[in-house]
């Protein structure tokens, strides 16, 4: 299984080596050519001559998608088989430093995510290329946007097999900045140079918590050897492995998203090319929940409780803020992006839930709230992945991402928007799809709470659960407002009102594929859990066996007694119970006339600027929940003489800012600048003073050997 | 068997709600010194609608006409998987209290969506209303229930109430601010009085019957008996939960008769009780519902904390 | 379990504990001025309440006179006295303004936990293992202080303050089942006391300056700015 995931890992350097040919677009175009005219002598020549540009674009972008769906296809196989056989494999690479070769491993839990990876980059591959055409008009190179597609997706499939510290940093490093290239991908706008900026800065940042994190460990490890194998047997100090956990949260949590450390993904998700914020998104998030995970439970292995109560904490703000950001943005990709916030928000919780219980001693509690944890990761890479895609397309079609200036897409895109629908179900965490049954393990794993000794954690466990139905609340509300002011109602702009469906069938194929995996996920959850097993029986040593011990139609995280979902008989009878009812009720006699316009209260002239907006849609809670919003709203108005009903002229202005931002990033921002000031008075320009420094730093140095 | 009595007892339980509605209106009328309407009304009402030739907008998309539907469906499955009359149901194992919730929220979803279907400013207005409340209610009603699901160490209702039975009256404080906070919910989530007011169709003041101003015919009909349903459903479990003294624990003639019994003469209280509510409160301002539903949250959360500090050693 | 294996009457006095705590919370909600002082009857009334309840099942005759003094001074007297000053100073309509409520709620209930933690390691305290009734009434006195720190009005003020009392006197009858007669006594009428001299600053503060907000007190400061 090891050789396919290499095979995967040289599909997608492959495909990024690929779209460099057009770099040199002529010169390579006539090697074509002329490889095509020998290869294909029968046929005549003139036709081969007809390969012209736009084909040879197009030939090389299939080419490269192509082979980047072959990588997914082939790490999906990887993964899964792996993690249904439950089997680790091993094995190194010439490669590396001269005293470390690149050491792979591809056990259970990496298994797990290069299967996630794998799906989520086949999905993309499909969606690509007839995503990319349009950027041929534009003047962006395919062969930047290529390039960098495959080496981000090849540093993900590394980091998940990498066995090493050093393996592990690369492929992070690589991941990170191939993703920022993306991000800086359409960068004469100036925002997108800024976001990119934020990313890169912030990517730098969690990678020196990340390599500090593994310094640790490995200065505990004998030798000082930086394989995974000698950072498991470190023996730490209790001390020391909270400051390497807590550097790890920074560093991985970075990357995830968490709140407070989130800034930079609402600023970089929406800006780069759709299909790449999907897999931004739904796929490289999951990557670095990877690292938290091989790290924590895994590499430092004796968890304390303390570490589970800070997750659950910054998991259940994450949750929350990200629900109510996401419910007040406007932009649909930023809608997303903060929504992303939130998802991953509800995977650290139920992390945090199995690290409380896995370090009470509760294996099997614990067992339930990491395979929660897993299987939401699943979903979001499922949805997120789709919603992305979607929003991908509306973006292609209409070349608007304001939901202020969509509006009735569900009459011209019917497919995409039934697409689109059942993402946001999912999403919301509704019976029967998916998001609803990693909630719903959340939730039962938090209700085990009293099978804690302590009565504070008892206590706060079920208010955590309780803001979880409030994200859960939220969020519904946002997906609602994304697909009601987006989709539903009468369009708000000419581009709206006059798209259609993308004529390309791969950007059906790719959000298809993932929607009748959200509802397979979400019906047959017995099947995915077994399958999870593995995973934490190797790090948790319990497996959820309960869980689908009275057979493939009940879900019974803890027994039968405790509580019980069958998800194949909910959707049996809700099947049953609206056909029957639809049947009654469809008598022809009765037949609904649907030609009649909408009460207007009897005015008449009803239009689509009278209809709620989007920042209408979400005042209610926007005013509720002020203090957590950074709001500048702007209302002036100038009035023509006594004409009140008829003012001169009306003018509002509402701006919701992230709160972080002011109170956290900005102070940090300028005692940064404030530091490097005070640093920067040693350089004071006179050559005497520097030789000094040389003088006294040698005289140190010294004093050091000597000592 | 047992699978059949429980399609009945579903069945039964959706015949009887419109009843319930025409009570509760019934003992309204007579505390507001009017004239009550006979108590089949309601079904005279969702006959009328059934039989009339329903209207569709032109602007309307699908989601409009499916709604219903969902919504309709939703909650003859939520009616389905709370005990009743019996206590053990074998469609309360397919889901429990936290599916119950879901499923509330799935239909919710759908009707929110279709009031902003047709792009009128009415239906937005009450979608986005629902969903402020919703947010709100959730919460705290997730939070009562899990203080129920923590002290009978299950979700499953069917077990709760066993759980409850079995351990006799013991005076749990934890149990009287969870049965407050759930009816404070109960009584926003169903639009009643003092969050939304079911009987007004003034544009300031409503939420529900905003959404569902543009339905008519039978689509009007699936969404009024919905939430006829709704409301009884809150009443059952209010009831059936906090005091399930009475429930057949057999399907003996006796036990069956008992438990019918016991549930009408329970419901027949609640909706007196929930009408003397309605007439003493006025309804109040769109902004106060966040302090409503906040004292909601706080009687469930000191329930929570009651019972981790009071009950548990 | 530890609630099914006590005896109603503990329970009951658990009960009337949980509800004690509640009129605490409420009080802090409480913006005006006539209920605050009604909420505060009531905690009074179910402190009676519980004090008779201890007398019953423990048979301490004199924990019934506690019980009748507790119903007189907190339930009828105190708040009898401070409706009369309401309407005399003329304020019965004022409404205070709640800087974010949500987190004065949220703060209490913090407090709740804080108060169980702390309670947490005194074990045995009493014959009626009641650590949980200790944790309770040492919420309220958390709740009552927090009552006078999140407001400005006097007579808010005072309430907070006889709220703190009433904690102290809910633990000393549920964990010691009652202290000695005479210092209850006295307990009783320095609160008496207490309130009337209340009274008397009240009137003293209001003509002095001619507000009855305690930030307006802040001009008393020693040091000039």
């Amino acid at each position: 299984m090891l050789v396919l995931a290499t095979v995967a890992l040289l599909g997608a350097l492959l495909s990024a080596a690929l779209p460099l040919v057009q770099i040199d677009a002529e010169q390579s175009r006539g090697l074509v050519v002329r490889f095509l005219a020998h290869w294909a002598r029968r046929r005549p020549r003139d036709r081969t001559a007809q390969l012209d540009e736009q084909r040879f674009k197009s030939a090389v972008e299939y080419a490269a998608f192509g082979l980047l769906a072959g990588s997914g296809l082939a790490s999906l196989v990887a993964g899964c088989v792996t993690l249904l056989a439950g089997q680790t494999r091993v094995d190194q690479l010439p490669l590396g430093l001269p005293w470390l070769a690149w050491h792979l491993r591809l056990d259970p839990l990496a298994g797990f995510f290069l299967g996630v990876i794998g799906l989520g980059v086949f999905a993309v591959a499909l969606y690509g290329p007839g995503y990319v055409r349009s950027f041929r008009h534009s003047g962006h190179s395919f062969a930047t946007l290529g390039f960098c597609t495959g080496v981000f997706v090849a540093g993900m499939e590394l980091v998940v097999l990498a066995d090493d510290a050093f393996l592990f940093m690369i492929a992070w490093e690589l991941m990170s900045v191939a993703s920022y290239a993306l991000v800086a991908f359409q960068h004469e706008h100036a925002a997108n140079r800024r976001a990119s900026f934020l990313y890169l800065l912030m990517a730098v940042v969690g990678a020196i918590a990340l390599i500090l994190a593994y310094g640790i460990v490995a200065a505990f490890a004998s030798a000082h050897s930086f394989t995974f194998d000698a950072l498991r047997a470190a023996p730490l100090s209790p001390t020391w492995a909270s400051i390497a956990f807590a550097l790890a949260l920074i560093g991985f949590g970075m990357k995830a998203g968490l709140v407070p450390l989130h800034a930079w993904l609402p600023e970089a998700h929406p800006v780069a090319p759709s299909h790449v914020s999907a897999l931004m998104s739904g796929v490289m998030l999951k990557v670095a929940v990877y690292g938290f995970l091989r790290f924590v439970f895994d590499i430092l292995g004796e968890i304390q409780w303390q570490w589970g109560a800070t997750t659950l904490l910054l998991g259940t703000v994450s949750a929350v803020l990200g629900a109510l950001y996401a419910f007040q943005q406007n932009n649909l990709k930023r809608l997303l992006a903060y929504s992303s916030i939130e998802n991953i928000g509800i995977v650290f919780m139920g992390f945090g839930l199995s690290m409380i219980f896995f370090a009470k001693g509760h294996g099997e509690l614990a067992a339930i709230g990491l395979i929660a944890a897993l299987y939401h990761v699943l979903n979001h890479a499922m949805f997120k992945t789709l919603l992305f895609l979607q929003a991908g397309t509306i973006l292609h079609q209409t070349h608007e991402s304001s939901l202020e200036r969509l509006g009735g897409l569900i009459k011209r895109l019917p497919r995409t928007s039934f697409i689109m629908l059942v993402g946001c179900i999912a999403i919301s965490g509704l019976p029967p799809l998916n998001g609803f049954v990693s909630e719903w393990l959340t939730f039962q794993t938090a209700l085990q709470a009293s099978a804690l000794d302590s009565g504070i954690l008892r206590s706060f466990v079920p208010v955590a659960a309780a803001l979880l139905a409030f994200t859960g609340a939220v969020t519904a509300a946002a997906f609602v407002k994304a697909y009601g002011i987006g989709f539903l109602g009468a369009p708000r702009s000419r581009h709206a009102a006059h798209a259609g469906e993308p004529l390309h069938r791969g950007m059906f194929a790719g959000p298809a594929l993932l929607a009748a995996l959200c509802v397979l996920l979400g019906v047959l959850p017995g099947q995915v859990i077994a399958a999870l097993g593995p995973i934490s029986r190797t790090l948790l040593g319990n497996d959820l066996a309960s869980a689908y011990a009275n057979g493939w139609l009940w879900l019974t995280p803890v027994s039968s007694r405790v509580a019980s979902y069958s998800a194949p008989l909910v959707l049996l009878a809700c099947a049953l119970a609206a056909w029957v009812s639809f049947r009654l009720l469809r008598t022809p006699k009765l037949a609904p006339v649907r030609d009649r316009p909408r009460w207007d209260c009897g005015f008449g002239g009803l239009d689509a600027r009278m209809q709620y907006t989007s920042t209408a849609f979400s005042q209610p809670l926007r005013r509720v929940f002020s203090p957590l919003y950074e709001i500048d709203e702007r209302a002036t108005r100038e009035d023509r003489g006594h004409a009140l009903l008829t003012p001169a002229a009306l003018d509002f202005e509402l701006r919701i800012g992230d709160r972080s931002w002011r109170h956290g990033y900005l102070p940090l921002a300028h005692g940064v600048e404030g530091a490097a000031r005070q640093i920067g008075r040693i350089q004071t320009g006179n050559i005497r003073t520097y030789i000094a420094y040389s003088f006294f730093t040698l005289l140190a140095l010294l004093a050091m050997v000597s000592a | 068997m047992n699978w059949l009595t429980s399609i009945v007892e579903t069945a039964l339980f959706i015949l009887l709600a419109p009843l319930f509605a025409g009570w509760v209106k019934w003992v309204k009328c007579l505390l507001q010194n009017r004239r009550p309407p006979p108590l089949v009304q309601p079904y005279r009402d969702l006959a009328k609608l059934f039989r009339k030739r329903p209207m569709i907008a032109d602007t309307a998309s699908w989601i409009f006409e499916a709604a219903p539907f969902v919504v309709f469906v939703t909650a003859v499955f939520a009616a389905g998987i709370v005990p009743f009359a019996i206590a053990h149901l074998p469609t309360a194992k397919v889901a429990d209290l936290i599916v119950l919730v879901g499923f509330f929220a799935l239909g919710r979803f759908f009707l929110t969506l279709a009031g902003l279907d047709l792009g009128t400013a009415f239906g937005g207005m009450g979608s986005s209303r629902e969903m402020m409340i919703a947010s709100l209610a959730e919460p705290a009603m997730l939070m009562a229930v899990f203080t129920l699901a923590m002290s009978a160490a299950t979700t499953n209702l069917s077990q709760a109430i066993d759980w409850v039975l079995q351990t006799g009256l013991v005076l749990r404080p934890s149990f009287v601010f969870a049965l407050a906070g759930l009816m404070l919910v109960g009584i926003a989530e169903t639009g009643r009085i003092p969050v939304d007011n079911p009987a007004t169709h003034l544009e300031l003041t409503m939420v529900h019957e905003a959404m569902v101003l543009e339905y008519s015919g039978r689509y009007l009909a699936l969404i009024e008996w919905a939430n006829q349903i709704k409301l009884m459903l809150y009443g059952v479990l209010i009831a059936n939960i906090f005091l399930p003294w009475g429930i057949a624990e057999s399907l003996t003639p006796r036990d069956l008769a008992l438990g019918f019994a016991s549930i009408i003469g329970k419901l027949a209280v609640l909706g007196i009780a929930l009408p003397i509510s309605e007439t003493l409160f006025a309804k109040m301002r769109v902004f106060r519902y966040q302090e409503f539903l906040g004292f909601a949250y706080l009687l469930s959360l000191l329930g929570m904390l009651s019972h981790v500090i009071l009950e548990v050693n | 379990m530890g609630l099914m294996q006590q005896t109603i009457f503990e329970q009951a006095v658990l009960f009337l504990a949980a509800l004690v705590v509640f009129t605490s919370f409420l009080m802090l909600a409480q913006r005006r001025l006539f209920p605050l002082v009604g909420l505060f009857a009531w905690q009074g009334l179910l402190l009676a309440l519980t004090t008779a309840l201890v007398a019953f099942n423990l048979h301490y005759p004199h924990l019934y006179a506690s019980a009748l003094m507790t119903l007189l001074i907190k339930a009828v007297l105190i708040p009898l006295m401070l409706r009369r000053w309401i309407i005399q100073l003329d304020i019965h309509r004022e409404v205070e303004s709640l800087v974010y409520p949500a987190y004065v709620m949220m703060a209490a209930s913090a407090l709740v936990l804080f108060s169980y933690y702390v309670v947490l390691p005194i074990e045995q305290l009493s014959t009626l293992a009641s650590r949980n009734a200790i944790a309770v009434s040492f919420a309220v006195v958390l709740l009552g202080m927090l009552l006078m720190i999140s407001r400005r009005q006097a007579v808010t003020h005072v309430v907070g303050f006889m709220s703190i009392e009433n904690g102290l006197f809910f633990a000393a009858v549920t964990a010691t089942s009652g202290m000695p007669m005479v210092v209850e006594l006295g307990v009783a009428f320095d609160v008496l006391v207490a309130a009337v001299l209340f009274g008397v600053f009240f009137f003293h503060i209001r003509s002095s300056i001619d507000s009855l907000d305690v930030d307006q007190l802040n001009r008393l400061h020693e040091v000039e700015r």
